[in-house]
């Protein structure tokens, strides 16, 4: 009880998941909140990667958590600058606005 | 016993604010408790001796991608809540996949068999970021490039995506302003007394 093992990690990664998945149906319409909850669902992965890496002695996870924040964060860049280009154009971000992808 | 204290601490205002990311009337209030939640992570990584990383997703992520967040957030000007109006609607079913999701984690977490104990070697002889660096260089070469090729590829995206020709803005060309002569600048004229100029 008083020690903390890997399940510890890997349930704490799990609720931060869900929370994660939760979030994108609350704020079904908003994309901004959409984005952050995809942001604390990739750091549910994180932690689940660094905390293997640290309980089987591997440095790999370690490795592949700097690879999963360099997407994360170009994915981030990338998705607020359509947002911004889509706010210019149309003037509204809601979700439901941006389902209609026509020429 | 100091570390069980600093995890459950660390564990218990992570998910807090993490449930305040996506409760929060403000979005402002939103990107800062993600902010909150990603120094609660770092703190994680340092538990589990992963200091490097951690310091970088203290540098990547509150210092790039939420103060990104902040910056879109502040300069959209969004009527927030209309756009929270009916989203309670979905949110029976949210709960329910979210608990069907955790209850399923939960319950392979108790039935995984436990890895193997490693022995634990004293992390390595060098620290952290060292050996990260020792593998990062060698054996991840060609990811490590790739990601740099990423980043690249995500920088012209987004400028590509931002960037806008704005019409009717007036600009200085240097090169016209240059260009003049004193031929078609100026007209000399010779004015006699009190007539004044008439052709300009």
């Amino acid at each position: 009880m008083f020690e903390i093992g890997l399940v510890h990690y890997l349930t704490l990664a799990a609720v931060l998941f869900t929370i994660g998945i939760f979030g994108i149906f609350l704020n079904r319409k908003n994309v901004i909140i959409i984005l952050m909850s995809i942001e604390l669902m990739l750091l549910a992965v994180n932690i689940n990667f660094v905390a293997f890496s640290s309980f089987l002695n591997d440095l790999s996870g370690q490795v592949f958590t700097m690879f999963i924040l360099t997407v994360a964060a170009a994915e981030a860049a990338i998705g607020l600058a359509i947002l911004v280009s889509f706010f210019r154009n149309k003037g509204s971000i809601a979700v439901e606005d941006i389902s209609t992808l026509k020429g | 016993m100091i570390g069980v204290i600093a995890f459950y601490a660390f564990a218990v205002v992570l998910i807090l604010s993490s449930l305040m990311v996506i409760t929060a009337k403000n979005p402002v209030h939103s990107v800062l408790f993600l902010i909150l939640a990603f120094f609660n992570a770092a703190g994680l990584f340092v538990l589990l001796g992963a200091e490097f990383v951690a310091m970088i997703l203290v540098i990547v992520y509150v210092g790039a991608v939420a103060v990104l967040f902040l910056f879109v957030v502040m300069m959209l000007d969004i009527d927030f809540v209309k756009l929270r109006k009916g989203a309670k609607q979905f949110a029976p079913l949210g709960a329910f996949v979210g608990i069907a999701l955790l209850a399923e984690l939960v319950m392979l977490y108790q039935v995984w068999p436990k890895p193997p104990a490693l022995p634990t070697p004293d992390i390595l002889d060098v620290d952290n970021t060292k050996a990260l660096g020792n593998v990062l260089y060698t054996q991840y070469v060609f990811p490590f490039q790739v990601s740099g090729l990423i980043l690249l590829v995500a920088m012209i995206g987004a400028i590509v995506l931002t960037l806008r020709s704005r019409t009717g803005v007036l600009r200085q060309r240097v090169g016209t302003q240059v260009e003049r002569t004193q031929a078609e600048s100026m007209d000399i004229q010779k004015v006699s007394v009190g007539t004044g100029v008439s052709n300009v």
